[in-house]
C-alpha cells in the first residue's frame, strides 16, 4: 500500500465565472478502518484563498501550520494578502526543501487573485505545479475525478452551477473508492461571499 | 524554529519516511514529464521544442504544461525527467545568471548556463533527475547542449531528449543538414516533435516552440494542436436533481476601502 493511501482522501477545485470551487470529502481512516467522519482537508488561509491538502493526514496538519506560520509573516512585514499566485509559489519552495525526504501530501491551491481572477493548481509532493485552467483534483479517488470532471466540467459557470457541478463529481467519485467519501465540504467564493456548505453522501 | 529562507535541502524526513518504507508503505510517485524535447542549431540561432504532456505513472496528470523554462532573456532550456527537480534547477540557475548579469553588466553566456547546471546535478549524483536541452544565442554564437542527470553534457548540432527521444531522433538523422532557413528548422522541430506524440505514450498533446535568433527570441507556445478535444458535448451536463445540503453558511467578505494617505482630513 502508498503512503498516500493510508488515509484516504478526495480533493478537487474548479474555476467558474469570477470565481471557484474547492471540495474535498470528510473521511479520516487508518487503512480500512474509519477514525472520523467530519474531517476537515481544506483550509483557509485568507478569506479568497484556500489550500486543501490530500495524502498522509498528520503532514498534511504539520503542513497547515507552517503555511499560516509564513502568511502571517508575509501579512506582517508586506501589511497585505498574499496572491494565490505567490501562495502557490511558497508552497512548493516549502515542498521542494524537502525534495529527498517529502511530505506526503498533495497540495490543491485555490484562490481568487486581483480582480477577482480566479486560480486554481496543484502539485505533487515535491512542489512541480500543475497550473489548469480548468480543475484540478488529488487524493486516493483522483482517478474518479479525473473522468467525473471531465465529463461535467463547463467553461464560465456560475457559482449556483458551479456548486452542482462539483458536488456530483465529488460525490459520484467517491462512491468509487473505499478509501475516501462519508460526505463532502465545499466551498464556493465569489466576490463578495464564501458559500460553504456540507454535503450528505452514502455512509459505507 | 523555522523560520523563512534558508536555502538548501531539508533531510528532516528522511529518517521517518525510510521507517515508514521498510514497514511495507510505498513510497510516493512524483510528477514526471514523459517527454519529448528536441533542439536545432540552424543558419542564424538555435531552435527548441516540446511537448506537453506531464505523467503521473500512467494518468495523464496535465494535458498543456509548458517544458521550455526561460533561463535568460537569449537562452532557454527544455527539461524532462521529474518535473519538480526540471523546474527547480532551472529557476535556480535563471535566478543565478540574473544576478551575475547584474554584476557584470554583460549578456549572459550559454556556457555559463551550462557550467552552473552540471556543476549542480553532479553534485546530487543524479538523484536530481533532470535530463536538460539547453539552447542560447550569445555573443560567441549559437549553442545547444544537452545535460543528463549526473551531470555529463554534450555539444551537439541537433539534439532530443526524454522518453521520446528515439522517435524524435530518428526525424532528425534523416532529414537535418546545416544552415537551414528559420522557417525549414520550425518545420523540422515541430516534425520531429510530432514524431514523439504519435509514438511515445510518455509525450502527447500539443507542440511548443522556441526560436533563439542574434535579434531576439520567439516563443511560440502551442505552435500546434493536433490533439484538440472532439468528445464534447455542446450542451454540457445538467442535473435534474438538486445535491442534498446538510448544512449552509454563507460569510459575507468587507469590501476592500481605498485609504488615501496624506490629505488633510485630519487637520483641523
Amino acid at each position: 500500500m502508498s503512503i498516500f493511501e493510508y488515509n484516504g482522501s478526495a480533493l478537487v477545485a474548479m474555476v467558474g465565472k469570477n470565481c471557484f470551487a474547492i471540495a474535498s470529502d470528510r473521511r479520516l481512516g487508518v487503512q480500512l478502518q474509519t477514525i472520523a467522519t467530519d474531517f476537515q482537508k481544506i483550509y483557509k488561509i485568507h478569506d479568497k484563498l484556500f489550500i486543501g491538502l490530500a495524502g498522509l493526514a498528520t503532514d498534511a496538519q504539520t503542513l497547515h501550520q507552517r503555511l499560516v506560520f509564513r502568511h502571517k509573516l508575509y501579512q506582517l512585514r508586506e501589511e497585505r494578502d498574499m496572491k494565490p499566485e505567490t501562495f502557490a509559489s511558497l508552497v512548493s519552495a516549502i515542498l521542494y526543501e524537502k525534495r529527498f525526504g517529502p511530505y506526503f501530501c498533495q497540495p490543491v491551491i485555490a484562490g481568487l487573485g486581483d480582480d477577482d481572477k480566479p486560480f486554481i493548481c496543484t502539485m505533487d509532493s515535491i512542489g512541480a505545479k500543475e497550473l489548469a485552467k480548468d480543475f484540478v483534483v488529488a487524493g486516493t479517488a483522483s482517478e474518479s475525478l479525473y473522468g467525473a470532471c471531465e465529463a461535467m466540467f463547463k467553461p464560465d459557470m456560475e457559482h449556483e452551477e458551479l456548486f452542482e457541478t462539483i458536488s456530483q463529481a465529488l460525490l459520484a467519485s467517491v462512491d468509487r473508492d473505499c478509501l475516501s467519501g462519508w460526505g463532502g465540504h465545499v466551498y464556493v467564493v465569489t466576490p463578495t461571499e464564501v458559500i460553504e456548505r456540507t454535503l450528505k453522501g452514502r455512509m459505507d | 524554529m523555522d523560520g523563512p529562507p534558508k536555502g538548501g535541502f531539508s533531510f528532516d524526513l528522511c529518517r521517518r519516511n525510510e521507517m515508514l518504507v521498510k514497514k511495507g508503505l510505498k513510497g510516493p510517485s512524483f510528477l514526471k514529464t514523459g517527454t519529448t524535447i528536441v533542439g536545432l542549431v540552424f543558419k542564424d540561432g538555435v531552435i527548441l521544442g516540446a511537448d506537453t504532456r506531464a505523467t503521473e505513472g500512467p494518468i495523464v496528470a496535465d494535458k498543456n504544461c509548458e517544458k521550455i523554462h526561460y533561463i535568460a532573456p537569449n537562452i532557454y532550456c527544455c527539461g524532462a525527467g521529474t518535473a519538480a527537480d526540471t523546474e527547480a534547477v532551472t529557476d535556480m540557475v535563471s535566478s543565478q545568471l540574473t544576478l551575475h548579469r547584474y554584476h557584470t553588466r554583460r549578456e549572459s553566456r550559454v556556457v555559463t548556463a551550462l557550467t552552473l547546471l552540471k556543476s549542480h546535478l553532479f553534485s546530487y549524483q543524479g538523484y536530481v533527475s533532470a535530463a536538460l536541452v539547453l539552447g542560447g544565442v550569445d555573443v560567441t554564437g549559437p549553442h545547444l547542449h544537452t545535460i543528463y542527470p549526473h551531470g555529463s553534457t554534450d555539444t551537439l548540432p541537433f539534439a532530443t531528449m526524454g522518453s521520446g527521444s528515439l522517435a524524435a531522433m530518428a526525424v532528425f538523422e534523416s532529414k537535418y543538414r546545416e544552415g537551414l532557413t528559420e522557417e525549414e528548422g520550425v518545420k523540422l522541430v515541430a516534425e520531429a516533435i510530432r514524431s514523439g506524440i504519435f509514438n511515445d505514450l510518455g509525450s502527447g498533446s500539443n507542440v511548443d516552440i522556441c526560436v533563439l535568433t542574434k535579434s531576439g527570441k520567439k516563443y511560440l507556445r502551442n505552435y500546434e494542436m493536433p490533439n484538440p478535444r472532439t468528445y464534447v458535448s455542446e450542451k454540457g451536463y445538467s442535473f435534474t436533481k438538486k445535491t442534498e445540503v446538510l448544512m449552509t453558511k454563507i460569510t459575507p467578505l468587507r469590501e476592500k476601502v481605498e485609504v488615501i494617505e496624506g490629505g488633510d482630513a485630519m487637520e483641523e
